[in-house]
C-alpha cells in the first residue's frame, strides 16, 4: 500500500496551477483534501505521473453567501462549510448534508468541491447540488466554464471535468420561500457511505399546502436522482399528505442495485422509509421559512 | 504502611509513553533497513506454471527477488505445524513461498527486497506470475461434500475428525420427554489488530548472530523457530517484542513465513531487512476464525434439565492447519458452559478450504460453543414456556460441586475441570443489573409507543491460564530500583502495570521503583506466550513466586546487618526495618549491595554499605555454597490444570419495524475472574472484549465469493465497529477465587467477546418472536427473516405471539 511515484506540484496561485494542469494534461491529478485521492493512490488503484496539489491556493479557501445563495472555493474544507453560519442561514440543507460526511476529522481535511469532484454517487454533496439545481465553476488555462449540476456528473466517479481543468468552486443557489429541506440517511456505521440516503426540498403556500415536493438519492443510481414527486403531494398539509404515495411514486423510479451491505429489495425499502421521513421533516420546516426569499432565514433545524 | 496496590484500580503507567506518541512499535525500527514486499497469489487455488521477474529488474533500487527455487535448508520445507494431535491425521502446510501450489488468495509467491517499499511493490507490479487456474472450494457445506478436494491427498477435505462423548447421548436423547433440534451458522471474522504483523531482522556476521524483532504474542517461540529453520544454535538468535499494537490471537500463530524468510534474507544479504504487513495483506494473507456450522440435538425432562447433548461441529479450517486443531477441540469443550449436559456427545470435522487460514481469535472458538449451547437454552425455554433464566439456573453446576469434572479432555490435553466459580450468584448479579424481572413491563411500555425491544442473556465459562509454563525474574538494583522480566509478550494490555502492582506488595517497594520488561529472549529466554487469558495467571503468579524468593533472600541479608530474626523483620517503602521498631532499618539497595561482595564503592549505597558489615568470617568463602551473588531471584508457576472464569451477559435491543436497524439500548456484564489485581485494567480487557462481540454479532463478516475472493479486504466494507457502535458498558463483579495458584487469580482477556454473538441472538430473536439461528445479523438480513416470517417459513417461536411478533408488517 504504497502509491508508485509521481511527479509533485505544488503551486501557490490559481495561475501557476492551472499552468501545471495545462502541462500535464490527462496524467495529472488535483490534490485537495486527499480524502479519497491518497488511498487509491496507495492502493494502486489510481496512478497519475502528476499531483497538482492545491492546498497552497488560498484565494480557493472561501464560503460566500449572498441572498441568492452559496458559492463555496475549492479549498473550502467540509468543516468550514458546515459551520458557517450565514451559508446555513440562506442553504440549510448544506449542513443537513455536511454533517452525514464520514467523520469530523474527515470533514476537517476533505474538502466540498473535491467530494464533488470525485463524483460519488453515495457522496451527499452530490446530491445536494443535484437537488438544489446547482453548478460547478471550471477553470482551465485562459478559460472558465459554469456547468449546471445535471450536466456535471456523468457516471460513478465520472464527471465533466477535462484534462487540465481544475474545478474551482460550487455554487448552492438558495431554494424560494417556504421551501424546507431535509437530509436523511442510514449507514451501516456511523460516518460510512450510505445504503441509502435521501434529501427532500419541500415548498408550501400560505396556507401551508404542498406545491412541490422533490428528493434526491444516494447510493441508488450511477449519478445523483432526483425525483419531482409533488403530484403524490400537491395540495396536501404536513397533517393530510399521503406519505406513502410519495414513497410510492419514488419507489417506481427506483432501481437499486445490491451490495454486501444490502440487498437490492432491503435497499428499496429504505428509500421508501427515509423518502418519508425526509418529506415529511421538510414539510414541517417549509411552515417555519419566510416566504419572501430575499430576507435571509433564521430558522435552525436544531432549534425546531 | 505502603498502601496495597494489588486490586486498585491503578492507572497504566505505560500510557503516556503510548499516548504521546512515543511507542515503538515494529515500523517505528529500522529506518536504514531494506525493505520487503510479497507478490501474492490472485487465485484462490491454482498450479503456478511459471514467474518471469525480467520486468522488475530494472526497477531502480531493487536488492532481490526470490522464489520458491531460491529456497535453501530447511528454509525450503513446509512450515511447522506447531500443535500436532493424534485427531489431526491429514495436517497440513503451506511453504514460506508457494512451490507448485497456491491454495487461497494471499499466498505468498515472491518476495521481493528493495531499498524501501515503495521501490518493492513497484518491482512487484512488474513480476509477472502463471497460474493454471484449479476450481477453489469455498464455504463449508462445499468443503464436507468434497466434490472437489483443496489437497489432492486429504480425502472428504478433512483434516480431522474427534470425537469425545461421556455417556451414551443418542440414548439419552431419544429416552428423553422433550428434544429439539437446532441448525446453527457462524460466519468468520478476524483478530484485525490495528497494528499488522511485522518482522525486522539484523545479522551480525562477525558474531554470526541473529536479531529478530517482530510483533509477536510468543517471542521465545518464533526465537526457537527461526533458529531450527535457519539453522543457528539457539545462543546465537535473540528475539524481542518491541510495542505492539494488538494481538488477539493472530500473532501467537508462528513462524509466519515471513518471520522465517526475512531473517533468512537477512543472513543472505548481510544486511538488516524488514516487512511491514499493510492492511490488505492482514486481511488475505494472516488468519480468520469462528466459520462453523453446528446441529445441536438435546433431550431434556419438562423442567428443561438436560438429560442428553448430541453435537456435530463443521469447523472450517481454511487451506492450512498450521495452529492444529486448538480451536474446535475449545468449541467441543467449552460449549458445556457452566452446564451439567447430562450425557454428551460432540463431534467434529476440521475441514479444508481455499481460504485464510484459520487461528484462534479472542475467544478461540468459544463464541461458536457458547452460541451452541445458549441457543439450545433459549430452544428449551421456549418449548417449555419458561422464563430463560430459570432453564439456565436448573442446568447450573453448584458451587458445592467445585472442583467439577466434565470427563472430557481440554485444550491442554489435561482433563476438563472446573475449580471455582457460582453460577447461581452470577446470574442473581445479573438479573438484578439488567433489571430481568421488569423487562417485560418495559417491553408493554415501549409497545404501546411503537417501538419493538427485547432482551438476551447468554452465560459462559471459559478455561484460562493454561501452562505449561511461565517464569518471572525479579532484581534489585544498588538503587533500590526494582527490575522485572517475564517472557511472555505484551500487546497492550497493561502488563507493566499489574506485574508492577504485585511486586509492589509483594516486595513492599513503590510502583514507580518497578520496571516491567516482556517478550524480550534477551532478558527472560523462557516463556510459552500471551494468549489464553494467561498472562495474568501465568506470568502473575510467577513473578509474585520470584518477589516471595527475592524478599526472603534481602530479609535474611538484612537480617544479619541488623542483626536481627529475619521473622522479625517487614519491608516498608523500600526499607527492611525491625517490625515496630522503625528506627532500625535498612534499604533495599543497600542490602542489594551487601548481596553481592564485589563492592566497588560506585556509589553511596556501596559505601554506606560498608559500615554495615561486619568483620568478616575467613572460614567460609565470601559467596557461600548455596548462595548466589545478587539480590535477585527466578521462579516458575506451572499450574495443574486450566483455571476457569466464568461470566454473564445481558443486553436490551431494540429493532427497527420499518428498516430492521438494530439499536443497543443497553448491555450488562456480569464477570468473574477470581480476585481482580486492577479492576480498572479488567474493565477496560472487558469492554474491547464487548466491542469485538458487537463487531462480530453485527458488523463483521469475511465475504468470500464462489471464487475464494474476498471481496470485502478493506476497512471500508469489513465493518469493525467504531465507538459509536459500542454500546455504554455496565459492569458487576464477583471475586470467587482460583484455589489453583498463589494469587487466586483467574484470566480476563477474553471474557468480553465469548457470549455476544449468543446474547445478541437471544435478544433479537426476543424482539421479533421468530427464532435467530445465524450470525452475524445485519438489518438487511433481518428484514428478508422479517418477510420469509410473514410469509409463513420460518416458524414462530412458541412465546412470539405474546411478544413482538403482532407488531410485523
Amino acid at each position: 500500500m504504497k502509491p508508485p511515484a509521481f511527479r509533485y506540484h505544488a503551486p501557490t496561485d490559481l495561475a501557476e496551477a492551472l499552468d501545471a494542469l495545462d502541462g500535464v494534461g490527462h496524467d495529472g491529478k488535483v490534490l485537495a483534501g486527499g480524502q479519497s485521492l491518497i488511498p487509491m493512490l496507495n492502493m494502486r488503484l489510481a496512478a497519475p505521473a502528476h499531483l497538482v496539489d492545491i492546498n497552497g491556493l488560498a484565494e480557493l479557501s472561501y464560503v460566500r453567501t449572498d441572498p441568492g445563495g452559496v458559492a463555496v472555493g475549492a479549498l473550502a474544507r467540509h468543516a468550514e462549510v458546515e459551520a458557517d453560519e450565514a451559508a446555513h442561514a440562506v442553504v440549510p440543507l448544506l449542513r443537513q448534508g455536511l454533517r452525514l460526511v464520514a467523520h469530523p476529522v474527515i470533514r476537517n481535511r476533505g474538502t466540498t468541491v473535491g467530494s464533488l469532484a470525485h463524483a460519488d454517487p453515495s457522496g451527499e454533496m452530490t446530491a445536494v447540488l443535484a437537488l438544489l439545481g446547482g453548478s460547478m465553476t471550471l477553470a482551465r488555462k485562459g478559460a472558465t466554464r459554469t456547468v449546471a449540476a445535471e450536466d456535471f456528473f456523468l457516471g460513478p466517479l465520472e464527471s465533466c471535468i477535462e484534462p487540465g481543468e481544475l474545478a474551482v468552486a460550487a455554487y448552492f443557489p438558495r431554494l424560494p420561500g417556504r421551501t424546507g429541506t431535509e437530509f436523511v440517511e442510514i449507514a451501516r456505521r456511523h460516518g460510512d457511505y450510505a445504503m441509502c440516503g435521501v434529501a427532500a426540498a419541500v415548498t408550501v403556500d400560505d396556507d401551508l399546502r404542498i406545491t412541490s415536493a422533490r428528493t434526491a438519492y444516494l447510493s441508488l443510481s450511477p449519478v445523483p436522482l432526483v425525483l419531482d414527486l409533488t403530484d403524490a403531494l400537491i395540495g396536501r398539509t404536513a397533517d393530510t399528505a399521503e406519505w406513502n404515495d410519495a414513497a410510492t411514486l419514488a419507489g417506481a423510479s427506483l432501481e437499486p442495485e445490491p451490495d454486501i451491505h444490502a440487498t437490492a429489495e432491503y435497499r428499496a425499502q429504505l428509500a421508501r422509509v427515509l423518502t418519508v421521513r425526509a418529506l415529511r421533516t421538510a414539510t414541517e420546516r417549509a411552515a417555519r421559512v419566510e416566504p419572501n426569499p430575499t430576507a435571509p432565514s433564521t430558522t435552525d433545524e436544531r432549534s425546531a | 504502611m505502603t498502601t496495597k496496590m494489588f486490586g486498585a484500580p491503578v492507572q497504566r503507567t505505560e500510557d503516556l509513553r503510548l499516548l504521546v506518541g512515543n511507542g515503538r512499535y515494529l515500523d517505528d525500527l529500522g529506518e536504514g533497513a531494506y525493505e520487503a514486499a510479497f507478490v501474492r497469489s490472485p487465485h484462490a487455488r491454482a498450479r503456478v506454471t511459471g514467474i518471469d521477474v525480467t520486468g522488475a529488474l530494472d526497477v531502480d533500487g531493487l536488492v532481490a527477488i526470490y522464489t520458491y527455487e531460491d529456497l535453501s535448508g530447511r528454509v525450503a520445507e513446509p512450515l511447522p505445524l506447531l500443535i500436532p494431535h493424534p485427531a489431526l491425521t491429514h495436517g497440513r502446510t503451506a511453504y514460506p513461498l508457494a512451490k507448485e501450489f497456491v491454495n487461497h488468495v494471499g499466498e505468498a509467491v515472491v518476495m521481493v527486497v528493495a531499498r524501501d517499499r515503495y521501490l518493492a511493490e513497484d518491482a512487484c507490479e512488474r513480476i509477472t506470475v502463471e497460474y493454471e487456474p484449479l476450481p477453489p472450494v469455498v464455504g463449508i457445506e462445499n468443503a464436507h461434500r468434497a466434490d472437489r478436494l483443496v489437497h489432492e491427498d486429504v480425502p472428504g477435505n478433512c483434516a480431522a475428525h474427534l470425537v469425545q462423548e461421556v455417556g451414551d447421548a443418542p440414548a439419552a436423547i431419544a429416552a428423553a420427554p422433550n428434544r429439539l433440534e437446532l441448525r446453527l451458522d457462524i460466519e468468520r471474522s478476524a483478530c484485525m489488530p490495528m497494528e499488522g504483523r511485522g518482522v525486522y531482522a539484523r545479522w551480525d556476521a562477525a558474531d554470526a548472530s541473529l536479531r529478530v524483532y517482530t510483533s509477536t504474542q510468543t517471542s521465545t517461540g518464533v526465537r526457537a523457530a527461526v533458529a531450527a529453520k535457519l539453522d543457528l544454535p539457539l545462543d546465537r538468535v535473540e528475539c524481542v517484542t518491541p510495542d505492539v499494537g494488538g494481538g488477539f490471537g493472530v500473532k501467537i500463530v508462528h513462524p509466519w513465513p515471513e518471520e522465517i524468510l526475512i531473517p533468512w534474507a537477512a543472513r543472505l544479504l548481510d544486511h538488516e531487512v524488514k516487512w511491514t504487513e499493510d492492511r490488505r495483506e492482514h486481511f488475505i494473507s494472516a488468519a480468520h476464525e469462528r466459520g462453523q456450522l453446528q446441529t445441536v440435538r438435546v433431550g431434556f425432562d419438562d423442567d428443561g434439565r438436560l438429560l442428553g447433548l448430541d453435537v456435530e461441529i463443521l469447523h472450517d479450517n481454511g487451506a492450512y492447519t498450521p495452529y492444529g486443531i486448538i480451536v474446535p477441540i475449545i468449541t467441543s469443550t467449552q460449549l458445556l458452559g457452566p452446564y451439567k449436559p447430562g450425557a454428551y456427545r460432540v463431534d467434529f470435522r476440521s475441514l479444508y478450504t481455499n481460504t485464510v487460514i484459520v487461528t484462534p481469535y479472542r475467544g478461540a472458538g468459544r463464541p461458536q460453543g457458547v452460541f451452541a449451547m445458549e441457543r439450545a437454552m433459549d430452544a428449551i425455554a421456549d418449548h417449555l414456556g419458561k422464563d430463560r433464566t430459570q432453564v439456565r439456573a436448573i442446568n447450573f453446576i453448584k458451587p458445592e460441586e467445585m472442583p467439577y469434572d466434565h470427563g472430557l479432555l481440554f485444550q491442554d490435553g489435561r482433563p476438563l475441570i472446573y475449580d471455582s466459580g457460582d453460577f447461581p450468584a452470577s446470574l442473581d448479579a445479573l438479573k438484578k443489573l439488567v433489571g430481568w424481572d421488569e423487562f417485560e413491563a418495559y417491553r408493554a411500555q415501549a409497545r404501546a409507543e411503537g417501538r419493538r425491544v427485547g432482551i438476551g442473556v447468554a452465560c459462559y465459562v471459559e478455561g484460562t491460564g493454561v501452562g505449561p509454563y511461565e517464569g518471572g525474574h525479579v532484581q534489585i538494583e544498588t538503587t533500590g530500583k526494582v527490575n522485572v522480566a517475564t517472557g511472555l509478550t505484551s500487546q497492550g494490555q497493561g502488563h507493566q502495570t499489574v506485574f508492577a502492582q504485585i511486586v509492589a506488595d509483594e516486595l513492599g517497594v513503590p510502583l514507580e521503583d518497578v520496571t516491567v520488561t516482556t517478550g524480550d529472549t534477551r532478558r527472560f529466554p523462557y516463556a510459552v506466550g500471551t494468549f489464553a487469558s494467561r498472562a495474568a495467571v501465568m506470568s502473575g503468579n510467577a513473578i509474585a513466586l520470584a518477589a516471595r524468593n527475592v524478599k526472603a533472600k534481602a530479609l535474611r541479608i538484612a537480617g544479619e546487618a541488623l542483626e536481627a530474626d529475619p521473622r522479625d523483620l517487614e519491608i516498608v517503602d523500600g526499607h527492611v526495618r525491625v517490625k515496630g521498631s522503625p528506627g532500625s532499618s535498612v534499604a533495599l539497595g543497600t542490602v542489594a549491595v551487601l548481596s553481592n561482595p564485589l563492592r566497588y564503592a560506585f556509589d553511596e549505597a556501596s559505601q554506606a554499605a560498608t559500615q554495615l558489615t561486619g568483620a568478616a568470617d575467613f572460614s567460609k568463602p565470601p559467596v557461600a555454597e548455596d548462595d548466589e551473588p545478587g539480590l535477585e531471584g527466578r521462579d516458575y508457576y506451572s499450574p495443574p490444570t486450566a483455571t476457569f472464569a466464568n461470566g454473564m451477559h445481558a443486553v436490551i435491543v431494540e429493532t427497527d419495524p420499518d428498516t430492521a436497524e438494530i439499536r443497543i439500548l443497553r448491555y450488562c456484564v456480569v464477570h468473574d475472574c477470581g480476585h481482580l489485581i486492577n479492576p480498572m485494567i479488567v474493565e477496560g480487557q472487558v469492554h474491547g472484549g464487548v466491542a469485538q462481540g458487537v463487531g462480530g454479532a453485527l458488523y463483521e463478516r469475511m465475504e468470500y465469493d464462489e471464487h475464494g475472493q474476498l471481496v470485502n479486504a478493506s476497512f471500508m466494507d469489513f465493518l469493525m465497529p467504531y465507538a459509536s457502535e459500542v454500546p455504554k458498558i455496565e459492569i458487576d463483579h464477583l471475586e470467587t477465587p482460583s484455589p489453583l495458584n498463589p494469587l487466586g487469580i483467574k484470566g480476563a482477556g477474553e471474557a468480553g467477546v465469548i457470549p455476544a454473538a449468543a446474547v445478541f441472538a437471544s435478544a433479537i430473536e426476543d424482539a421479533e418472536g421468530f427464532p435467530i439461528v445465524r450470525m452475524p445479523i445485519q438489518p438487511s438480513e433481518l428484514f428478508h427473516l422479517r418477510k420469509r416470517f410473514a410469509a409463513g417459513e420460518i416458524p414462530a417461536l412458541r412465546r412470539g405471539a405474546d411478544h413482538a411478533a403482532g407488531t410485523h408488517r
